[in-house]
């Protein structure tokens, strides 16, 4: 087949069967991976498929197709739940990464740094597969990613859609992300929030996740049940409250740096959720 | 591997027109864009997104080429650099702006640059400083700092608008042109396409042994065209860039010294080439323990690396006067610290490449380098070639900083072409040029400074270690340069600076913009602030007091009675001194974790080799048409030496500058002007230019029996010269012309007074030093360590400012690099070989920095002229440091400043 670019889902997952075929959309990490000497002969490339660079809006869901780029996302009219996503693609790489990369093609390299993880892990996410034997099957993103550039994707299946459930429409959203320079940058840590207030300013809901500091970011789940009631204003976040952080020392940064700049970071963000 | 069956036309348009080459399946749009359809204005520098360099507009949106697979862009619409400089209004505007801007020094990255600018251009016509920030974030720039580039896009108002002047006007770069336009070559753009290859086979260890297996049957069973091993080298298997220092081998022997290090190589078609695993070839490693820091290259159980060097240090350096152990006895405060750096990359965004040739029996290379004429003796040595046999024709350089003083492809190229007989090409992977190429030193610095009870310097006592790496390189005259500039500016009576260079098995530090200097500035003025803090003085106050003036001598015992311009560089500094504090102050008072901190540092360094002999020589001539030539040797590496050498000669001569015709460089052309290192090429070039130049207008003057203040005129076939007496003419057709096509000519040589240093390192190490001081505001985020560059305030005593455009584009690119240096830079053989984990700043990383320019004229400077290219960087990463201290408290020791490090830092302060 060697480089083929269907118009057509149906003839996608045909071709998606075949041995040793390699899926590409922006290549913004298809290329880098490469390794000398690496032969490119296999390639499906999605970007040209109907429909899979779509973001619509339906009654009860907000649907990314698999090839939407983030240039795609940042331009795309959201409520403000989609902030904290919008601000994240912003910090992917560059422009250039930005206009070239897809949303799907971030989740499947499945890089622990991948900038679109925390917030859509924040959004409560899913994942839409497909597969021409199986046809689609639904998956919770944090179920989807299971380690460092490990995912559930089979090996005849395409990601064709990440699915947001409808968000509360006063649901606001905020993004932080920190690294040794300003643009073009791996992050250091991450941290994405969905918070949702009461009528009397106190957190009704909220949604805390975190990049960069374990193998797969994660939902901080227990802080997440701590803040409901909490002033906004008033947070203190402790060391317990990220416990479940396994983060390491690289040469970005240390581990005990990362679990100090992820408290702060955390409130920042609920920060700049609240006063979105 | 039928990749030809499978390749397929892929029809688009391409700057307007319709194209449809032929693409293999996963094949880069960079490449094809390159290679098979010419279109050589798309520069790669990373192959990863990196770098940005290959920004090209498809469908009207900037995307990397490198990481776009061709057949992508079937049926849309394609716009490089060159398209959009014939076609769109908006790129034409941009590329006029950027030459009134200096915006485009090597132009390596301003096809990137002018592409992501045209898109923001065309969405937004008046963009703000954030907006250019946004759109130019992913193009990374070595040389300019970015500044000129903000102000070009901005369409700040112009510093030059023409090419016409003399010395002390800012005109544009006379080469501006061709490098806004996009058709300058650079190394990897000379070759033909569909030539052949190298690919060089490299060690995966840092120190192993090796079997090469059956490499030739591999090669013939790839399909290549030849394998080039030591056996291939005719000549001596090293090579070096010091006199008795040429260690380093083409092809290691048995055993490898770093991990990177050459061992073969192989000759053939690019796609055979781009299909080897270099796992697979049959080549058995067997890995040995190896010394990656000075400490465990110095331990008994250290293996030595080369024979003579014992203990493995390569050499040391020494400088002493007064008696630096009473005075530090007798001081009324001392302090002492240890500092410590790591190795930074050039990082310069063109990888090393080049292409070589046979032409009638003769070997020629064009490759991107600082040094031709070395690289001629160089490959001399190793081919075992008459030098006449060689010819070294250099490409234009995206960017050098040091490490395009050493050969690198050189060596390979010619093998490869002399053996195959066919033209051959070469250009280093971004990982492969990180891995090979030199670096800056690591240090390890001990020192102890006194100070009496006026705060007038009392004893100074350095000790440093420099990691040199596998190989000599520019090792020794890092030892060397070190000691003698240790103590900055400064008075400083009682003296000892020892340094010395050791050999690990890292990748070898070489030459990188200040040698040493900028390492050994961060300790001393590091510790400058702190003996003004105990002293309770003012650290600007402090510095002014202790700083070198004429008649003052040096640590070396050199006296200069004329152009030391520290004073005035930090009096300069005054002004924003006071404000900047005050302003901190009172930003400090109203925020809780954001802090402001203001810092100084000065910088001085000599220009020119180190008491040795280098001079240049410049030939010009007139040729019959009336055309004024110059012979440009000195390579212009972005820094700006082809205009500027020219502005000198054009005023000797009594021209403007515009009106010159360069030829060059080439070695079968143009005399030797030395290597680009050193910041030599103003000083030492620009004598002899200038001279050249004299003795032209002293030709012409005699020929005409004119007066010395004639007015000279360059017309069609007529030399034109107006005195007191009136208008006299030369008719230039009557004169024979020589074989240069001359029927007038000059050549001259300059090699700067210098004297020897004795073994208590005093002596006339140079004879002139630049001296600079630069201040730094920053804010540093406390909770999360991070700092934030502000603004700088940069002086810098130039002598006379030959192009104040120019000066200022050194000032910010040396900045630049400077802020690498202190906040994010540390290259980590195996671990940062690319330009996503080894970081340099990007444009948002440098905030607005206001140049000062002092002109302190020295009497040996061409029109008073100082060099200047070094002086920069050595204050900027001190200041920075010491601005941190002033915003936390906190002193930093170990570089670089990331967040992490910082935040560690202000942590360990609050428990203390």
């Amino acid at each position: 087949m060697a480089y083929s670019q269907p118009s057509l889902l149906s003839d996608a997952l045909c071709l998606r069967k075949q041995a040793g075929v390699r899926v590409i959309a922006g290549g913004t990490d298809f290329y880098p991976a490469l390794r000398p000497g690496e032969q490119t002969e296999n390639v499906l490339d999605i970007t040209r498929v109907g429909g899979l660079s779509d973001i619509k809006q339906t009654e009860d869901a907000t649907r990314f197709g698999a090839a939407a780029t983030w240039s795609n996302v940042v331009r795309a009219d959201l409520p403000a739940a989609f902030d904290a996503l919008k601000q994240a693609a912003r910090e992917v790489g560059s422009l250039q990464i930005q206009n070239a990369g897809t949303i799907a093609g971030n989740i499947c390299n499945a890089s622990p740094a991948a900038d679109g993880v925390p917030p859509l892990l924040a959004l409560n996410a899913e994942v839409e597969l497909a597969s021409a034997a199986r046809g689609t099957r639904i998956l919770p993103l944090g179920e989807f990613i299971t380690g460092v550039r490990q995912t559930v994707l089979r090996e005849d299946e395409l990601v064709t859609a990440i699915i947001v459930p409808k968000q509360h429409v006063r649901m606001t959203s905020g993004f932080e992300k920190l690294g040794s320079r300003r643009y073009l940058v791996i992050s250091i840590a991450m941290t994405a929030v969905n918070i949702l207030l009461d009528a009397q300013g106190k957190i009704a809901d909220a949604r805390v996740a975190v990049g960069s500091c374990s193998a797969v970011a994660q939902r901080l789940t227990a802080l997440e049940a701590r803040l409901i009631g909490q002033d906004p204003y008033k947070l203190r976040i402790s060391q317990d409250d990220i416990a479940s952080l396994t983060p390491i020392d690289d040469v970005r940064g240390a581990a005990s740096y990362r679990f100090d700049a992820v408290r702060h970071q955390v409130q920042r963000a609920i920060h700049k959720a609240v006063t979105s | 591997m039928n990749k030809a069956l499978s390749d397929t036309p892929v029809p688009f348009q391409l700057n307007g027109r319709e194209a449809a080459p032929l693409v293999a399946p996963g094949q880069r749009l960079s490449e094809v864009l390159r290679e098979s359809l010419s279109q050589r204005d798309v520069k790669i520098g990373c192959d990863a997104g990196d770098c940005g360099a290959c920004t090209v507009l498809i469908d009207g949106d900037p995307v990397c080429a490198c990481l776009t697979p061709a057949h992508q862009v079937a049926g849309r619409k394609v716009e490089t650099v060159q398209g959009l400089n014939a076609q769109d209004p908006v790129a034409t505007r941009l590329k006029q702006s950027f030459l009134d801007h200096g915006a485009a020094q090597c132009g390596i990255c301003t096809p990137g640059m002018i592409v992501s600018a045209v898109a923001l251009l065309r969405d937004v016509p008046a963009p703000t400083e954030t907006q250019v920030q946004d759109a130019l974030g992913g193009v990374l720039c070595r040389c300019t700092g970015y500044r000129k580039i903000i102000d070009a896009v901005m369409g700040a108002p112009a510093m030059a608008t023409e090419t016409a002047g003399q010395v002390g006007d800012a005109i544009q770069h006379l080469d501006g042109i061709e490098k806004v336009s996009a058709v300058v070559k650079y190394g990897d753009d000379v070759a033909p396409a569909g030539c052949l290859e190298v690919m060089v086979i490299r060690s995966p260890f840092a120190r192993a042994t090796f079997e090469i297996g059956d490499l030739e049957g591999f090669a013939q069973a790839a399909g290549l065209d030849a394998v080039l091993t030591v056996a291939d080298v005719p000549g001596q298997n090293c090579f070096g860039v010091i006199p008795g220092f040429e260690d380093q081998p083409v092809f290691a022997e048995r055993e490898t010294r770093f991990r990177g290090e050459a061992v073969a190589a192989l000759v053939g078609a690019r796609d055979a080439l781009r299909a080897i695993d270099p796992d697979v070839l049959p080549i058995v490693w067997t890995e040995l323990p190896a010394a990656q820091d000075m400490g465990a290259a110095q331990s008994v159980s250290a293996a030595q690396l080369h024979k003579g060097r014992n203990n493995n240090v390569m050499c040391t350096g020494f400088v002493t006067c007064g008696d630096p152990e009473a005075a530090l006895e007798r001081a009324h405060v001392t302090v002492e610290g240890r500092f410590q750096s790591g190795f930074v990359e050039h990082a310069y965004i063109e990888p090393e490449a080049g292409f070589a040739e046979l032409v009638d029996g003769r070997l020629e290379v064009h490759a991107c380098t600082q040094a031709p004429v070395m690289d001629l003796d160089g490959l001399s040595l190793v081919l075992g070639l008459d030098r006449a046999k060689i010819r070294v024709v250099p490409t234009a350089v995206g960017g050098g900083f040091g490490a395009k003083l050493d050969m690198s492809v050189q060596p390979y190229l010619a093998l490869a072409a002399i053996k195959t007989g066919k033209p051959v090409r070469l250009c280093y992977s971004r990982t492969e040029s990180m891995q090979s190429s030199t670096k800056r030193h690591p240090c390890d610095i001990t020192l102890r400074i006194g100070a009496d009870e006026d705060g007038k310097l009392c004893g100074f006592d350095f000790r440093g270690s420099f990691d040199t790496g596998a190989y000599a390189s520019w090792g020794p005259t890092v030892a060397n340069r070190v000691p003698v500039h240790a103590s900055g500016p400064y008075r400083v009576a009682d003296y000892v600076a020892q340094a010395k260079g050791v050999h690990t098995n890292n990748p070898p530090s070489g030459a990188f913009r200040g040698f040493g200097v900028p390492q050994s500035a961060i300790a001393q003025e590091s510790l400058f602030d702190e003996l003004a803090e105990k002293l309770g003085m003012d650290a600007l106050e402090f510095r002014i007091a202790n700083a070198l003036d004429n008649d003052v001598p040096t640590v070396c015992g050199q006296v200069f009675d004329q152009g030391v311009g520290i004073k005035s560089c930090l009096e300069a500094l005054r002004p924003a001194w006071d404000l900047e504090r005050a302003e901190a102050e009172g930003f400090n008072a109203r925020n809780e974790k954001l802090k402001r901190g203001v810092g100084i540092a000065s910088g001085w360094y000599g220009c020119g080799n180190t008491s040795l002999p280098n001079p240049s020589t410049i030939k010009c001539g007139i040729r019959a048409d009336g055309s004024v030539v110059l012979h440009q040797g000195a390579m212009d590496i972005g820094q700006g030496a082809n205009t500027v050498i020219t502005q000198i000669f054009a005023t000797a001569l009594g021209v403007e500058a515009g009106q010159i015709t360069r030829v060059g460089v080439d070695t079968d052309v143009t005399p030797d002007a030395g290597k680009t290192s050193a910041s030599r090429q103003t000083f030492v070039s620009g004598n002899a230019a200038r001279l050249s130049g004299k003795a032209l207008r002293a030709a012409i003057l005699e020929r005409l029996n004119v007066a010395e203040d004639a007015v000279l005129g360059f017309r069609d076939r007529e030399i034109h010269a107006t005195d007191a007496a009136g208008s006299h003419v030369l008719t230039l057709s009557a004169l024979a012309a020589d074989e240069d096509g001359f029927v007038l000519r000059a050549e001259e040589s300059y090699d700067p007074p210098t004297k020897p240093l004795d073994d208590n390192g005093q002596g006339h190490p140079y004879a002139q030093f630049g001296y600079a001081a630069h201040l730094a505001v920053v804010e540093v985020d406390t909770a999360l360590g991070i700092v934030r560059p502000v603004k700088f305030v940069a002086a810098h005593d130039v002598g006379q400012a030959i192009n104040p455009m120019l000066v200022e584009g050194q000032i910010h690119g040396g900045i630049a690099q400077g802020l690498g240096m202190a906040l994010m830079e540390e290259y980590i053989p195996g671990r940062t070989e690319n330009l996503h984990d080894y970081l340099i700043p990007t444009i948002g990383d440098i905030p607005p920095i206001e140049a000062i320019i002092i002109e302190e004229a020295d009497a040996h400077g061409p029109f008073g002229a100082k060099g200047l290219g070094e002086h920069v960087l050595i204050p900027t990463a001190p200041a920075l440091l010491n601005a941190i201290k002033h915003a936390t408290g906190v002193r930093l020791y170990k570089g670089p400043a990331t967040p992490s490090v910082v935040h560690e830092a202000l942590k360990k302060s609050v428990m203390q």
